[in-house]
């Protein structure tokens, strides 16, 4: 047990805080700060130096940025403000060029010098590129951090093929994100089977065909020769005269620990940087945690143990007691949605060992466990890992599983006798059992957390005890630990699925639709594994809003999956007949169409006639068979559809305005015309409404529409999130702008916003409250290129929409089926 | 006692979209014929037990159909309600002989037709 005396500490003797500089900005050097943090606050003056120009975020989460599972803000650690929070300097962008151990300094590129009284090194590892023709051609990326992420998503926006090398963890992870990207994808690799270190050849041929039913191919035994291409990268040519074309090619061979910023300081370096159980090197005031470093003569490339150094670095860094760091035993899991493989220890077998092999072909589950004196060695579980967690704890307390042997394979519920049930099975399980196996977290700590912190979500849980915070594949088991803790208080936070069809949330589902390329109701359920054969109402709805949202132009509208009253283009009303409300731009209207109406309602014996609240008239009781005709009369008379039925634009409800009001200050009824005029005809996620007053007596009640808009003596205040509904809601201002051409501009970039964002059947004042007011100002207001953005996709997506879905039904008997009976055949 | 049921082709099964629905006249109901996303025909008298919805106007799924005007669920196997309501709408037979739509109608409803 080493400490470092307090006494002999330079800082100490010049009455300041000792510095502590941090050489990069990842998952370890971080993790090291934030242990430190809640083990001596405030004991150190902070500096960190990144290479990488963002904030310290979730390097595992790299796989779900690329397939679109997740996205930028999702998987960032720690934001600006936990830096500024905690007094930390962070000099991000900028690597450290030089350590000077004689005068305690580091240089950075930018050419800033800082001294320290203690260095951390967390410079993580170098991807491997293989030495070949080619590998530095534009197109050829490794997978290491987000600018290779953002390299992948700019080259799968056109498609094309891409080549992974390397079929180990990383490679497929990659590969399986391209795929979802919507590229073709090919895997090269060099041994005989997927994922060699960590499976056998029986789970990586299992693995190789799952992936092959997904559309990626494998080729293993493939070597690479050469990489092709003049300015950019075209292809790839393999050792035995095979040549592929690619317009990405994603080196996943390896990594190397980061070291050599450390051995031209003079540190000793072998394969990583040599550090003892403390995690100090051969200068005693420099420490090294992470994938840099080699201890006991291990280098890791996984989180847990990198967590585990933390803990002990943070310990010494304190100057507390403590055992250091005694090495690790790690386990894999895949990242791959649906695709569930688990492996740990040696299972490479041998003479000495015995195993057990469990296969069942038609559910596609493959285990192997091998046993060494009795004892777990390793394990591999491809297609049921649920048991993953068990056998490691006994692989790791070295368990005498002799009387277990017989059911070893058939899992845990089996051995305990318990039913499977996945509660119980967590209930049963013990207090040192580990349940995060990133962050080294064991059921009691959770347990202790939920009861002594009154913790009831996930998230509090991840919050409190990082349990979980990491690649997130125990969040189901944390959930039934509060499930078991909690009782009948506790319920699933998760994000609930649309309906019973998916386990999918809203969120999700839209962002999957985008990412993978999904463009028809079919595509969504198959992808994403839909449990019905073509959903229920409430889901198909919401998917054929989201295709139309996101493929505007390319999507073709599904009528069935519409209510009735979008389907058909009227009102159904309760006893079977339909009500009618064409628009009346602004509420405008003139002679000529007030005497279309009086028509049409004699003609057709239309019962009722009423103003409506949004300043129309409504025709009430028409016959679904004579709608047809209804509406050529009023297309006749330049009438079209006023969408009173549909979540889309409804009505834009105006005052007289400056035209004629004497306190008017603007033209409103001019502005409601434009308003409409540019709006009309796009699905939204529920209704919308506008309306425009001239001057601040609001006597339009623009405050509680979707969007308001009042005139004031300079200009249009603009006003969001208004209802009038169940729960009646005011508006929130929004901002204040000058010019019509700014209302019209912020208007269809708030819609598109909401378009965009909001989930089906949700309408903007609980969106705004969900999201926050901040949120939309964020984007629509203070962000001019944003606003811009949303105002020309607004506009691009209204090129196709705005067709009278009348003069369709009339004049181009579009679902002419609706209309007409069945008749008997003679 | 299982009344005879007298047999009215409704012409191509094509001429119901599919997930979709149509409906026939008679002399005493509406009928409403389904077609499901498998290819199946289902009819069920056009109104369901609740307020009388018309079911032919309801979103067709699996093989259920959802109400227009309350979100009621019934099966078009059987025309029960689904879930915790109870209610049933009356089931009409149906079959396909040749492509063409077949469903089976009891004398009150063949009305009109069985007197003229
Ligand atoms: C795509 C992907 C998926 C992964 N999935 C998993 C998984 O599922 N489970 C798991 O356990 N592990 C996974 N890993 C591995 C895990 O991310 C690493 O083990 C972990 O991030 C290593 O932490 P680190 O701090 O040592 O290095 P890093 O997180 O890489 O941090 C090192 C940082 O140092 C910076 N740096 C380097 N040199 C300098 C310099 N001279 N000056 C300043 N800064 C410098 C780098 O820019 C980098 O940001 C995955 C890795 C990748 C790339
Ligand atoms: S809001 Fe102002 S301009 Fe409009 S009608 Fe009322 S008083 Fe007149
Ligand atoms: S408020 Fe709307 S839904 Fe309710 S009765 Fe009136 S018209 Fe019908
Ligand atoms: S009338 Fe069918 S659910 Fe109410």
């Amino acid at each position: 047990m080493t400490k470092i005396p307090a006494s002999k500490d330079p800082a100490l003797l010049q009455g300041r805080r000792p510095r502590l500089v941090v050489i990069g900005n990842g998952m370890a050097g971080m993790r090291t700060v934030e242990e430190l943090l809640t083990r001596a606050p405030g004991k150190y003056d902070i500096t960190v130096f990144g290479a990488e120009p963002r904030v310290n975020y979730n390097r595992i989460m790299l796989s779900p940025l690329l397939s679109g599972e997740k996205n930028f803000d999702d998987i960032v650690i720690n934001g600006q403000d936990w830096y500024e929070e905690n007094g930390i300097t962070l000099q991000s962008g900028d690597p450290v060029v030089d350590i000077d151990r004689a005068n305690k300094t580091v240089t950075a590129e930018s050419g800033l010098a800082v001294s320290y009284d203690r260095l951390l090194l967390a410079t993580g590892s170098m991807p491997i590129v293989i030495p070949i023709a080619g590998k530095d051609l534009p197109g050829v990326v490794t997978f290491r951090d987000v600018d290779d992420v953002d390299v992948m998503l700019k080259a799968a926006e056109s498609g094309g093929r891409a080549v992974v090398i390397g079929g180990g963890l990383l490679g497929l992870e990659a590969a399986v994100g391209l795929q979802a990207r919507g590229m073709k994808v090919t895997v090269l690799h060099l041994a005989g089977h997927v994922m060699e270190r960590q499976l056998d050849a029986s789970a990586g041929y299992l693995l190789q065909q799952e992936l092959g039913r997904r559309g990626i191919e494998v080729i293993t035994e493939a070597d690479t020769r050469e990489i092709t291409g003049d300015e950019h990268v075209t292809g790839v040519w393999l050792k035995d005269g095979r040549h592929l074309d690619a317009s990405l090619v994603v080196m996943a061979v390896g990594i190397r620990p980061n070291g050599w910023l450390a051995d031209r300081a003079g540190l000793s370096v072998e394969r990583g940087i040599v550090v003892d159980d403390f995690m100090t090197t051969s200068d005693p005031a420099v420490k090294a945690v992470g994938e840099c470093v080699q201890h006991r003569g291990q280098c890791y490339g996984l989180v847990a143990p990198l967590f585990e150094m933390a803990k002990s670095c943070a310990d010494h860094l304190a100057e507390l007691e403590s055992d250091g760091y005694p090495g690790s035993v790690t386990s894999t899991k895949l990242k791959v949605t649906g695709v569930d493989v688990f492996s740990a220890g040696d299972f490479s077998g041998g003479d000495e060992v015995e195993e057990i092999v469990f296969r069942d072909a038609g559910r596609g589950i493959y285990k192997r466990i091998v046993l060494e004196e009795g004892r777990i060695k390793g394990a591999v579980l491809y297609g049921d890992t649920a048991d993953g967690a068990w056998y490691f704890q006994m692989l790791k307390d070295a368990t005498d599983v002799g009387e277990l042997r017989d059911t070893l394979a058939f899992g845990q519920a089996f051995a305990g006798g318990s039913v499977g049930n996945p509660r119980d099975a967590v209930a049963a399980l013990p207090d040192d059992a580990e349940i995060c196996g990133c962050n080294g977290i064991c059921k009691g700590t959770i347990v202790a957390a939920i009861n002594e912190q009154g913790l009831s979500s996930l998230d509090d849980v991840r919050a409190h005890t990082k349990a979980s915070a990491s690649c997130g594949s125990c969040s189901g088991l944390v959930e039934n630990l509060l499930a078991v803790t909690l009782g009948g208080e506790f319920e699933a936070d998760a994000a609930k699925p649309i309906c019973p069809c998916t386990d999918h949330d809203h969120d999700t589902v839209r962002r999957l639709i985008k990412a993978q390329g999904l463009k028809s109701m079919a595509a969504v359920m198959q992808a994403l594994e839909w449990k019905t054969a073509d959903g229920c109402h409430s889901c198909r709805p919401a998917l054929n809003y989201y295709l139309l949202a996101a493929w505007p132009g390319d999507y073709v509208d599904h009528g069935a999956s519409r209510f009735i009253n979008e389907r058909v283009h009227a009102n159904i009303q309760k006893d079977g007949t339909y009500s009618v409300v064409p628009r009346m731009w602004g509420g405008l209207t003139n002679p000529k169409e007030l005497r279309a109406l009086a028509d049409v309602a004699d003609k057709f014996d239309i019962p009722t006639m009423k103003v409506t609240g949004g300043q129309r008239i409504d025709l009430l009781g028409v016959k679904k068979e004579d709608l047809p005709a209804v509406w050529a009369d009023l297309n006749a008379a330049g009438m079209v559809s006023g969408h009173a039925y549909g979540k889309s634009l409804r009505t834009v409800k105006t005052c007289v305005g400056q035209e004629w009001c004497r306190f008017g200050t603007q033209m409103s009824m001019s502005m409601g015309v434009e308003l409409e005029q540019m709006t009309w005809g796009s699905w939204m996620p529920h209704k919308f409404k506008m309306a425009v007053s001239g001057c601040p007596r609001n006597c339009a009640e623009a405050t509680i529409k979707d969007f308001g808009v009042i005139a004031t003596e300079g200009g249009w205040d603009l006003h969001v999130g208004g209802n009038g509904g169940m729960h009646v809601r005011a508006t929130e201002l929004l901002c204040k702008v000058k010019t019509r051409e700014e209302v019209k501009e912020y208007c269809c970039a708030f819609i598109q916003l909401y378009r965009e964002e909001a989930r089906y059947l949700e309408r903007t004042a609980p969106w705004i409250e969900r999201v926050g007011l901040k949120h939309v100002q964020e984007r629509v207001v203070d962000d001019a290129d944003n606003r811009a953005a949303l105002y020309v996709r607004f506009l691009k997506s209204q090129e196709t929409s705005q067709r009278d879905p009348w003069a369709e039904r009339v004049k181009e008997s579009v679902d002419a089926h609706e209309f007409s009976f069945l008749q008997a055949a003679e | 006692m299982t009344e005879l049921l007298n047999w009215v082709d409704l012409g191509p099964v094509d001429n119901i979209p599919l997930q979709g629905a149509r409906t026939y006249q008679t002399e005493t109901d509406r009928i409403a014929v389904f077609r499901t996303v498998d290819g199946e025909v289902f009819a069920l008298v056009d109104r369901c037990p609740h307020k009388d919805g018309p079911l032919a106007q309801g979103i067709v799924h699996g093989h259920f159909v959802t109400c227009p005007l309350h979100n009621m669920v019934f099966s078009l196997e059987t025309g029960e309600a689904q879930g915790a309501e109870d209610g049933c709408a009356r089931k009409v037979e149906s079959r396909i002989v040749d492509g063409k739509v077949r469903i089976g109608l009891t004398s009150s409803q063949m009305g009109a037709i069985n007197a003229g």
